[in-house]
Formats: structure tokens, C-alpha cells, sequence
């Protein structure tokens, strides 16, 4: 394996980008632009499934691992994956050219730009999930800040001023005291290379200070309550790609850190704080679940059900078991196909009505059957259907909740069925009904690269939910070890 | 005299001084050719200093008096190449201000001069003769486009408090003297009584002197008037040069003789370090000038590199020159922006005035978003790594509460900094600027920003170059 595949996957959109950035003085022809980006994002797909076919799923070891000076003596540029990351460098790569087949109608100023800001942003998101090097993660994790920061400011809503900010600065701010504990890891350790960390473990006690620093950077991406309140604004704002990505991926990188650092790097320390992020994942469910059911703003809804899955995600991180980490990947996974998908629908209707308000909407079934299908597909996985891939992550996350806990299994549950009452009043408020507004007469169904995106997404929503082994497989032996490394650090402390 | 040949930088430059002033005397409508050959003076300089002095063993002159080393070489190179690109840009500045005069070359290589004898010196006596000529200089540079009422109140200004400020430095000179017998950095380390306490005060008022001539924090007040009020072209010189030259002084004040009374200066360092990170980015936020907006940013800059130094180690004096190092070639893009904001002769120095830029000049606005978003602090880019280093050293020493502090201004600072990246992207355009500019000014703004966005490729040589700075 000589052939540096992630560092290809990491430069690809890159180069693209680039490339753009140098065609764009003479382009009026916007097609080229997009067809560029596309082509970009789509080789950068099939790099990944190639990847995904290489990974030997029968050892926990980091493959693929590159390993570079860098700065000497002081940082390498070490990159690899393992089970637990390989799902998401698939997930970033087909989220991308999705989200650029998605432009068409919503973007109309300034495309070249934006291109390359996607394209930018899909660089440091795979960079995020590949890199083993925790000053070379910190890297990607905050660069993302700055295309994200553009996407929404530059092609946002009316907001988009104060979202982008509030965007801005909420993560800038987690994030600094991370970059305090990152240092002070290289102190104490010497390193700051995940691979070795894994085996010299780190002092338990550093390991507090050093674990809530980590968190309050992953809790503001995740976002968990009560800092998830930059997440409604930024996605209201944010242009339905921009929405996309953040929804999709953005917020994973937070669920990946938790498991890739919080639990690998500090054990005893997630043992310490494991009731900390069981009551703020139970608030975030029930709580923003209650206020998802208040909304009027059909992305703002979806926002907050966002924060309610990844309060899923994060008490099944915590209760540190094969099944609840293994549902938590999978529901992230699902989270980022159903999501992005929910947003690409609320993008249709907005492109045709310019309204996202709810009561716009109603009984619109007969006018657009494809769209009011695909919907249903999507609200029904949101919700957790089985058969779709949002339950196996559910089922999965809360089997081992009620192993652990029984009473925050219980509350977590009473969140799954608001979060079927929301979704399905979305769903009946805006499709069936009586048809009020005559404007709604003149919408046109979906258009070819529409029903191309959404059938994308859908088909592996149901093929993972009827069929997860695939997923399972690449993952199982990196969670076990994960596990056992950690069962074996938190046993010898006592 | 067995090494003359170390000072010959010095000597050359002086030299070059008193031709070039007769020259102005006795030739008429030679304020280009004076122009044209200071550039060639300072590049030659940094040439010779570069090939005389960079790779030797430390060396000590008169009497011990000067001291030729790494450190000094080092900074005397970025001195030079930092007036030399001030010198480059600024002369469209000057022609449409009708400044463009010969005595704007001299006095800035007469300021350069003082900041090389103060890099290398190694006794009180020198180094303040060294920091006399520089700020002579600088008061009347500042003074420099002398019809505006502005540029002489700037100047006015800047020769009051300055001079205030020697008063405290030859104050506490005169301190050190009395207590020591000497005025040698290397006969005072070996003298002193650590038990004296009029040496801390000795100590302590040189540290305001130079804390005032860096613009930290309390002794900041003049900094953010004296660079609205001065030209363009010589706030850029402000923010950058003297700065390199005094923070020299202060690695060399505070390690050579007085490294033993870390316990006394630590504390002020921090203090001076934390109140200027903090107050430079609160400050900032109000701020509708770009020059003020600046002034105040330096501020807060300057609190980061001397968290580098108030750390007592070999490795907070690197970072702290590498910090001032990207620092520098932040600001020169910085400014070649702002020198190029420029419309029927007039130039533009509010931030309301790059509202819309994006739209009308997409280059120069994505350079100057790469610039802001590096002085920002945040990864890629070089600022990044500049701060990273920092906290680095700082952590080492287990400084967590100036390592939180200084991260948690950054965020605060990051606002500002955002503030007029949103103006430029997500405002409404206004008329378009000139964009004929001069092809040194495109070229400077061109390569700071390649270099700020290519750092993170090659970080290793930067610290390569550094890392012989070796002074404990």
C-alpha cells in the first residue's frame, strides 16, 4: 500500500477547488463550474468505496496509516482509518456531490464561490475523521469554521449575519480550551500521536480536566443541550446545501470525537462524567423534542430534532457498550442520510413557494405525489420506522440504555415517541389536509437531479434499516477492542 | 579591533546616511534617486548582515558593549527586510499626499540604524543612544505629512510621551548603575545582589520605558492616535519595526543580566502580557477606523509575544520571534490592503469603506480575508501556528491561566476580525477602487498571503531559523 489513498481523498476536493478559484474570471458558463465540482466530489466518491472495499474489517488496527514529519520534533501528519472512521469518510464523500447536485436552484449568486467553499469544507471534513495526530485533528476541526462560516453569511437568509456569528464564535469558543488540552497532553505525554497515546494512556489525574476540555469543544459541535442554541439559527439561515452539510456531517464530527478521544484517550474519566452526559442527553431529547413540536419553521423543526437524534447519539457513546456504540454510529450515519435528505425537501418546497412556515403549506399530496412520497420515506425514518436505518441505530442505542440505566432508558424512550408525534404532524400539516392556499396549485413536482438526489439518499435509508450488516461488520472490531481497552484501564485504576 | 568586520552593517548604513543627505543637498529633484538607492542600501545590509554575522559564534565589541549573535543577526535581517518592504509600497502613498520627499528614505534608514545598534547592544549606555536615534527618527515620521492636522498632533503626541518614557528608562538606568557599578549587561549579571531592592525598581522602570516604546498595555495610549494620525505608509513602519527592536531588547534586558530575578519580572510580564491580549481585542471592537482598528489589534498582538517571553525559557524566546516574524508579514498585507483602498486619490480608512469589496475586487478581498482570519488566529493559516507555539511555551511552563486567558481573547478578537470580513463579503457594494496599483504593492500583498496560507506546509523552517536563538 504505497499509493497515500487518504491523503488523495483529503487533497481531491482541494485541488478542485483550486482549479475553480483559477477558471473563475472567465466563467460566465456555469454548468462547467458545477460540472467540475461534481466530477471533483464523484471521483472523490468512488476513491472512498474503493477504500471502503481495501478495509480489512477483521482487525481494529489503523490501516492505510500515514505517517510524516511534519513540524520536527514536534507534530507528524499522521492519518489512518479504522472501522470507526471509514463509515463517515463514506458518508462525507456521497453527502458532497449530493449537496452540488443540489445548488441548481437555490444558489443563483456568486456559484463558483460556493462551489469551492463545499468543496473546501469536504477537504477538512475527511480530514477530521482521518487524522491521528491530535494537532493535525484540531487543524481540520477548526478550519471547517471558516467555509461554514461563509457558507451561511454570504448565501444565507435574512439572519444570516447573527447565525454565522453566533456560528462562529460558539465553536471558536469550545474549541480553544481544547487546544489548551492538547498542549498540555503533549506535555505530559510527550506526543501527541493518537496511536501511541492509545498505549501509554494518560495520568488519571489529568484525565478530568483534560476530558471536560474535550467536551466542552465536542458539546457545542454535537450541540448538545444546553449549548445546542446556535444550531436552529444556523441551519434556519444557512442555504439548503450549507443546512446539509452541517446537519450531516458537521454535527458527526463531535460524535466521532467523543469516541475516537473522550473514550479512548481518558476512560476514567468517562466513567466519572458517564451521569453528566446521560442527564444532558435525556434533557436534549425530551426537552428539544418538546420544542421541535412547537416549531412553525419547517427547517428549525428539523434543527431541533437534529439535537434530540444526537442526544441519542451521545447517551449511546456513554453507555459504553458493543450495542450502544454501534447504534450510535449508525445512528449517526442514518442521521446524516435522513437529514440531509429532510433538508433537501424542505429546500424543494422553499425553491417553488420561498416559505418555510408550515401553515404555507397543506394537502399539497395531489399536486406533488413524487415529493409526498419521498417525504414520508424520510419522516418515517427520522422517526425511527423499522425498516428504515433510523431504528436499527435507535433500537440498538436504547437496548443498551436499558442495560445500563433504567430510568434514563425510559426517558429516552418517552422521547421516541414525541419525536413521532413531531415528525408526523410535519408530515400531516404540510402534505395532506385541505388545500387552503391556491398558490400551492402552481408548484410542479420534483425535477430529474431532485429526484435523483432524494432517491440517492433514500435507498440506503432503507437498505441499511432492512439490511445493517454491512455497517455492523466494518464496525464491530474496532468497538470491541475500543471497549476492552477501556474496560482493561478502568478495571486497573481501581 | 580584531572584528570590525561584524559591525560593518552598521557602519555601511551610516555611511549611506551622510552620502545620501549631501547628495539631497546638492542635487535637485532627487527624491527618487535617494528613494531608489535607500532600498538598494537596505537589501545590501540585510545581505551583509546576513553573510557576516548570521553563522557566527556569539562575539562581543567594544569593551563588551555590543554584542554580535544569532539573535541579533536575526533580527537585524527582519528589520531591514521589513523597512525595505515599507519602503517599496509607500511611494504611491507619499506622491499623492506630495510627501515624497528625501528625507522620508533617510529618516527611515537613520531609525533603522538606532534599531540595529539596539538589537545588538549589550550595555545600557548603547542600547539607549540606540533607542534615542530611533525615536528621533520616528517623531518626525510621524510628523511627516505635515499639512494635516492629524499627522503633527500624532507627532506632537508620540515626542511628549515618548519622551516621558526615556525619563523612566534612564530613571531606572541610573538605578542599575548605582547598585551594580556598571552599565554592562554581562559585568551587571555577575555583580548584583539579589537581595537589593532598588535593583527591581531599576528593573521595573525599564520595563515600563520599553513596555511604552511596544505599546503594552497600561502604556498603550498613544499607539491607537499616533498611527490614525500618521501616514499610512508610516503607521505600517510603527506597527512593525520598532517593535522587533525593542522586543530584543527586552529578550536581552531581561535574560542576560536579570534571568536570576525571574520571580520579580515574571510577574510583570504577565500582567503586561494578559492586559494587553484582553484590553487590544475589547478595545478593538468599537473601533471604525482601520488604521485605529489596527493599532488596537497590534496591542493585543503584542500581549501574545510577550506571553512568549514571560515564560523564562529558550523555547518562549523562539516563539515570541516567530510570533513577531508572522506577525510582520501579517501586516504587510494587511496594509498593502489598505494601501490600495484608493479612489480618485483619496484613500479610504474606514471599515464602512470596504463594504461590498467582494464584489468588486475579489482578490484583493479573499487576500484580505485570508490575512484577517490568520490574525485571528485560526487554523491553516500561519497565525494559527504563531499562537499555537505561544501556548505551547506557555503551557510548558504550566502558565494555564495566561494560556486560557490569552485563548479566550482570541475568541474575543475573533469577533473584530469577523466584523470586517462581514462587511466585506455580506454588505452592499459601493463604488469600485482604483486598480492600477503599483506592481511592488500587488506583489507584497501577493506573497504575504501565499505565505500565510502556505505556512502550515512548510512550518519546519521557520523554526529551523529560529531555533539557534539560544541566549540562556
Amino acid at each position: 500500500m504505497n499509493f497515500p489513498i487518504l491523503s488523495s481523498l483529503i487533497l481531491l476536493p482541494s485541488i478542485g477547488a483550486l482549479f475553480l478559484f483559477f477558471t473563475k474570471s472567465k466563467s460566465e458558463n456555469k454548468i462547467t463550474a458545477k460540472y467540475v465540482a461534481l466530477f471533483t466530489s464523484l471521483v472523490n466518491f468512488f476513491l472512498s468505496i474503493y477504500l471502503w472495499f481495501l478495509f480489512d474489517q477483521t482487525t481494529s488496527a489503523f490501516q492505510f496509516v500515514e505517517d510524516r514529519i511534519w513540524i520536527k520534533g514536534l507534530i507528524n501528519y499522521k492519518v489512518g482509518v479504522d472501522g470507526i472512521s471509514i463509515l463517515f469518510i463514506i458518508l462525507t464523500t456521497f453527502i458532497t456531490p449530493l449537496c452540488i447536485i443540489s445548488v441548481n436552484n437555490s444558489i443563483t449568486k456568486r456559484l463558483n464561490e460556493f462551489l469551492i467553499a463545499i468543496l473546501v469544507m469536504e477537504t477538512f471534513m475527511i480530514g477530521v475523521f482521518c487524522s491521528l495526530d491530535l494537532v493535525v485533528f484540531y487543524l481540520f476541526f477548526e478550519a471547517g469554521l471558516i467555509p461554514m462560516f461563509l457558507i451561511i453569511g454570504i448565501w444565507g437568509g435574512t439572519r444570516r449575519v447573527y447565525s454565522a456569528f453566533k456560528f462562529f464564535l460558539f465553536t471558536l469558543l469550545g474549541s480553544v480550551l481544547m487546544l489548551v488540552a492538547i498542549i498540555s497532553i503533549y506535555w505530559i505525554t510527550g506526543t501527541t500521536d493518537v496511536v501511541q497515546l492509545y498505549e501509554l494512556g494518560i495520568d488519571t489525574k489529568y484525565q478530568n480536566l483534560l476530558w471536560l476540555a474535550f467536551f466542552s469543544s465536542f458539546a457545542v459541535k454535537t450541540p448538545m443541550w444546553p449549548v445546542h442554541t446556535w444550531l436552529p439559527d444556523a441551519h434556519v439561515e444557512a442555504p439548503t446545501a450549507g443546512s446539509v452539510l452541517l446537519a450531516a456531517i458537521l454535527l458527526k464530527m463531535a460524535g466521532y470525537g467523543f469516541i475516537r478521544f473522550s473514550l479512548g484517550l481518558f476512560p476514567s474519566a468517562s466513567e466519572v462524567f458517564t451521569p453528566l452526559i446521560y442527564t444532558l442527553s435525556v434533557i436534549a431529547i425530551i426537552f428539544t423534542s418538546l420544542i421541535a413540536l412547537m416549531q412553525e419553521d419547517m427547517k428549525k423543526l428539523i434543527a431541533y430534532s437534529s439535537v434530540a437524534h444526537m442526544g441519542f447519539v451521545t447517551l449511546g457513546i456513554f453507555t459504553i457498550q458493543q450495542q450502544g456504540i454501534e447504534g450510535s454510529i449508525i445512528q449517526m450515519i442514518s442521521h446524516g442520510l435522513v437529514s440531509a435528505a429532510l433538508f433537501l425537501c424542505v429546500g424543494v418546497v422553499y425553491d417553488r413557494m420561498h416559505s418555510r412556515l408550515i401553515t404555507t403549506y397543506g394537502g399539497i399530496v395531489t399536486i406533488i405525489p413524487k415529493y409526498a412520497i419521498l417525504f414520508m420515506v424520510f419522516t418515517l425514518a427520522a422517526l425511527g420506522l423499522p425498516g428504515t436505518s433510523g431504528f436499527v441505530g435507535e433500537f440498538l442505542i436504547l437496548m443498551a440504555a436499558f442495560k445500563d440505566n433504567f430510568l434514563v432508558a425510559v426517558l429516552a424512550s418517552l422521547g421516541v415517541i414525541i419525536g413521532a408525534a413531531y415528525m408526523l404532524w410535519l408530515y400531516k400539516r404540510v402534505i395532506f389536509g385541505k388545500l387552503i392556499n391556491s398558490e400551492l396549485k402552481k408548484m410542479i413536482d420534483l425535477n430529474k437531479s431532485e429526484a435523483f438526489t432524494l432517491t440517492c439518499l433514500a435507498i440506503p435509508t432503507l437498505y441499511f434499516g432492512f439490511y445493517p450488516e454491512p455497517l455492523i461488520n466494518t464496525i464491530e472490531v474496532s468497538i470491541s477492542d475500543l471497549i476492552d481497552t477501556y474496560n482493561f484501564s478502568v478495571a486497573s485504576k481501581q | 579591533m580584531n572584528n570590525i568586520e561584524l559591525i560593518f552593517p552598521e557602519i555601511f548604513i551610516s555611511l549611506s546616511i551622510m552620502f545620501l543627505l549631501i547628495l539631497g543637498v546638492f542635487k535637485k529633484e532627487s527624491s527618487k534617486i535617494i528613494h531608489n538607492i535607500s532600498l538598494l542600501v537596505l537589501l545590501i545590509t540585510a545581505v551583509i548582515t546576513f553573510n557576516e554575522t548570521l553563522s557566527i559564534n556569539p562575539t562581543t565589541l567594544f569593551n563588551e558593549s555590543i554584542i554580535i549573535d544569532y539573535l541579533s543577526s536575526f533580527m537585524k535581517i527582519i528589520t531591514l527586510l521589513a523597512a525595505f518592504v515599507v519602503l517599496l509600497i509607500s511611494s504611491n502613498y507619499l506622491r499623492t499626499f506630495k510627501i515624497f520627499k528625501i528625507e522620508y528614505p533617510i529618516l527611515i534608514l537613520s531609525s533603522v540604524l538606532g534599531m540595529m545598534i539596539m538589537i545588538s547592544s549589550n550595555d545600557l549606555i548603547v542600547f539607549y543612544m540606540g533607542l534615542e536615534l530611533q525615536s528621533l527618527a520616528l517623531y518626525v515620521l510621524a510628523t511627516f505629512n505635515r499639512d494635516q492636522l492629524k499627522s503633527s498632533e500624532a507627532g506632537l503626541k508620540y515626542f511628549v510621551l515618548s519622551a516621558l518614557s526615556s525619563g523612566l528608562l534612564l530613571y531606572g538606568c541610573s538605578l542599575i548603575y548605582g547598585f551594580t557599578g556598571s552599565t554592562n549587561f554581562n559585568v551587571i549579571s555577575n555583580q548584583f545582589n539579589t537581595n537589593e531592592y532598588a535593583i527591581t525598581f531599576g528593573i521595573v522602570f525599564i520595563l515600563v520605558g520599553l513596555a511604552f516604546k511596544i505599546s503594552a498595555v497600561p502604556f498603550h495610549m498613544w499607539a491607537p492616535d499616533v498611527y490614525e494620525g500618521s501616514p499610512t505608509s508610516v503607521t505600517l513602519f510603527f506597527t512593525m519595526v520598532p517593535k522587533i527592536a525593542a522586543l530584543t531588547v527586552f529578550i536581552r534586558f531581561l535574560y542576560v543580566p536579570f534571568l536570576n530575578l525571574i520571580d520579580q519580572w515574571q510577574m510583570i510580564l504577565v500582567f503586561l502580557s494578559i492586559a494587553s491580549m484582553l484590553f487590544g481585542a475589547i478595545a478593538a471592537i468599537g473601533q471604525k477606523n482601520l488604521k485605529r482598528l489596527i493599532a488596537y489589534s497590534s496591542i493585543s498582538h503584542i500581549g501574545y509575544a510577550l506571553a512568549g517571553l514571560a515564560t523564562g525559557s529558550n523555547d518562549g524566546i523562539q516563539s515570541s520571534v516567530i510570533y513577531m516574524t508572522i506577525y510582520i508579514i501579517m501586516n504587510l498585507g494587511f496594509f498593502s490592503c489598505l494601501l490600495m483602498m484608493k479612489r480618485n486619490n483619496i484613500y479610504y480608512e474606514q471599515i464602512d469603506d470596504l463594504s461590498g469589496l467582494s464584489k468588486n475586487h475579489p482578490l484583493l478581498s479573499i487576500s484580505l480575508l485570508i490575512i484577517l482570519f490568520s490574525l485571528a488566529g485560526i487554523p491553516p493559516l500561519a497565525g494559527f501556528f504563531a499562537k499555537f507555539y505561544i501556548f505551547k511555551s506557555v503551557i510548558e511552563q504550566s502558565m494555564y491561566f495566561l494560556a486560557i486567558i490569552g485563548l479566550l481573547s482570541t475568541v474575543v478578537a475573533a469577533f473584530y476580525y469577523l466584523r470586517i470580513i462581514k462587511i466585506m463579503y455580506f454588505d452592499e457594494e459601493k463604488d469600485s477602487y482604483d486598480k492600477d496599483h503599483n506592481l511592488w504593492l500587488k506583489l507584497s500583498l501577493t506573497v504575504s498571503t501565499i505565505l500565510i496560507l502556505m505556512y502550515f506546509i512548510f512550518p519546519s523552517e521557520l523554526i529551523d531559523a529560529v531555533s539557534k536563538i539560544n541566549i540562556i
